[in-house]
């Protein structure tokens, strides 16, 4: 059965006119404010010392916590899908953590961990460790909501990808490591790839965890998303929408990268990218804005 | 020399997937494990190739103990069911990776790829990937692969068991050639007892755990040891106590001491084979494979009475094969399968 041509075009036009009304607007709003009067404006915004050092704060974010979540992403896929033990479910259970709290409650409790009243809190700064209104506190916080989105990517392709090319390169005389790193990676490097990139777009923007344990001081412990945020408090709409954009593209970056990145480790065979974590994208977006 | 497993036992939770088996293949032979799904055949092949741990026994490869050597060292070329191909690698790729992972050269490793890739006629396809070829490429390339690092020992799971039947036939032949000219002491493992008749030397019957028989084809086939290889090794039908093969059913129109009344229920003819389906007169159901000639000249037609008279006949209840008249003493299950209660000493 095919839908007739006007029910084929209805749908679409209801699919566009809705992506258009929630996504396109408001963002296209952005772009337009912007560069309403130019590319000076936002230019001069964008080089301001605060402006800088929120680019450079969010960048350093990214640089830390998204090979720290990689790794441990990666590793922690293996353990739960190539080693069948009972505290699996357990872990399981753990690693959504992130996407079941709000970032704020995140901030909240790692403020009571480490600050003066927190388990660690003192101990730490008798050794002279500052953890809160620094930059190690963002970093943790940054870890923390974007921990589950490399695991989740990966978990199904490894399951997918099954055991069998793992044991024949072990009987060809492979050891563990030279397996994981030509056959394992290799075959799972899409799913890999889909969790760096979600995992990045999460600390790019992250808002809530960041604020409260960063304590947004201009110039110090403020990332891009909180010198938005902060602008636009301040009527500074200029800054605000600026900011806005680099987010933005630094997000596109990172997209293009991946797809470019993509197309060049595989040219000859064909074949579509997989799309293994639908849910764990849906579930990326809706915690973006908290 | 050769492979020896002895005592092997693997249990997988409440499955026993090997009991207590012992199996001797010579050197340079080529020998099938033949049996039905979960016989234990895949698991045996694989403790050999040490992808499974056993619980007890031993593996003893070219007279060395390799029960505690880990996969990776003990020089087993592994061909698996469904190819196991590296995907994101060439076929080019897929061949040369033992070899990479010993350090050869890349002269070397070229040359030894290409030697390997003509052998198995791939030659032409060393750039391709393994999803632009088809399933019968795809295994000589995973054989390729197997054979490029010099094993000791070829092991191969179902190899043919995803292909159609005419690949699979081509393969087989190809692979007995290819066997005859490396001369690699090889075990495959296969649940299709015509393909294992065909390749190998040596077969090993495997059921429920434990091997069944052993021996060549002719041995298995002529003296199989119980009901369960009779039956798995080739068609046969049951008469209350008594086994005899579908061609060793002779029909005639005349009754005598040694023959049956059966009504003719179906005749189908296979090609050359012709197939008669009888019902005797206690409702037991039984067949018999004759020429078109034999057909032709008995003239039969569905709902005739003849005589059988079976030739060839073998019991199992007391463990001696006879080919004697009837002589059924204990009456037993006529439903009861192959649960054979005679075991055959490895």
């Amino acid at each position: 059965m095919t839908p007739t041509l006007s029910a084929k075009w209805g749908l679409r036009t209801l699919a566009f006119g809705y992506l258009g009304l929630l996504l396109l607007a408001p963002v296209g709003m952005i772009f337009y404010k912007t560069f309403e009067h130019g590319i000076g404006p936002p230019v001069e915004a964008m080089t301001s010392p605060d402006a800088l050092h929120a680019i450079y704060l969010t960048l350093l974010m990214v640089a830390i916590a998204v090979p720290v979540n990689t790794v441990f992403g990666v590793g922690c896929a293996l353990l739960l899908v190539r080693h069948k033990w009972k505290g699996n479910a357990i872990i399981d259970g753990i690693i959504n953590l992130p996407f079941a709290v709000s970032p704020v409650v995140i901030g909240l409790s790692l403020f009571l961990l480490y600050g003066t009243g927190g388990w660690f809190g003192p101990t730490l700064s008798e050794l002279g460790f500052q953890v809160l209104f620094s930059i190690p506190g963002m970093v943790l916080a940054s870890i923390f909501v974007s921990l589950p989105f490399v695991v989740r990517e990966t978990v199904p392709v490894l399951q997918e990808i099954g055991t069998e090319q793992e044991q024949a390169a072990s009987t060809l005389g492979a050891n563990a490591w030279q397996t994981f790193w030509r056959i394992t990676l290799p075959a799972i490097r899409w799913g890999v790839a889909y969790g760096v990139v979600l995992t990045t777009a999460r600390v790019l923007g992250e808002f809530g965890a960041v604020t409260i344990v960063s304590g947004s001081i201009s110039g110090e412990t403020e990332t891009l998303p909180l010198f938005v945020a902060k602008s636009f408090e301040q009527f500074d709409e200029q800054s605000a929408y600026a900011g806005a954009i680099v987010l933005a593209l630094l997000a596109l970056t990172t997209l293009l990268l991946m797809s470019i990145g993509g197309r060049k480790a595989r040219t000859a065979s064909s074949g579509p990218i997989p799309i293994a974590g639908d849910t764990a994208i849906a579930t990326a977006n809706t915690k973006e804005g908290s | 020399m050769g492979i020896a497993v002895e005592g092997a036992c693997k249990r997988f939770g409440d499955f026993q997937a090997l009991d207590d088996v012992s199996i001797d293949v010579p050197d340079g032979s080529l020998t099938a494990l033949l049996g039905p799904s979960g016989s234990g055949k895949s698991t045996l092949l694989r403790a050999i190739a040490g992808l499974e741990d056993l619980d007890a026994g031993q593996v003893v490869i070219n007279g060395q103990d390799a029960t505690a050597t880990p996969a990776q060292k003990r020089e087993v070329g592994f061909v698996f069911q469904h190819y196991a191909a590296f995907k994101h690698m060439t076929v080019f790729g897929n061949v040369a990776f033992g070899l990479k992972i010993r350090k050869w050269s890349k002269p070397q490793i070229s040359d030894r790829v290409h030697e390997l890739l003509r052998l198995v006629q791939l030659d032409g396809l060393a750039e391709r990937y393994p999803d632009q070829l088809s399933g019968g490429q795809r295994q000589r390339m995973a054989l390729a692969r197997a054979l490029a690092v010099e094993p000791q020992v070829l092991l191969l799971d179902e190899p043919f068991g995803a292909l159609d039947a005419k690949v699979r036939k081509d393969l087989r032949t190809w692979l007995r050639r290819l066997h005859d000219e490396m001369h690699v002491t090889t075990i495959f493992v296969t649940h299709d007892q015509e393909e294992a008749m065909d390749v190998a030397e040596q077969l090993v019957v495997m059921n429920q755990g434990r091997v069944e028989q052993s021996g060549s084809a002719d041995d298995l086939y002529d003296h199989p040891a119980n009901e369960f290889v009779m039956s798995f090794v080739g068609e046969v039908n049951r008469l209350g106590e008594h086994f005899v093969r579908p061609h060793d059913m002779d029909v005639v129109l005349e009754a005598d001491e040694r023959t049956e009344e059966a009504m003719v229920q179906r005749i189908v003819a296979l090609g050359f084979e012709i197939r008669v389906e009888f019902v005797l007169g206690d409702g037991t159901e039984v067949w018999a494979q004759l020429t078109r000639a034999e057909l032709q000249k008995l003239e039969l037609r569905e709902g005739q009475i003849v005589y059988l008279r079976p030739g060839q006949i073998k019991s199992f209840s007391g463990d001696v094969p006879s080919s004697d008249g009837r002589g059924a003493s204990t009456p037993r299950d006529p439903e009861g399968d192959d649960d054979a209660e005679v075991t055959a000493a490895a």
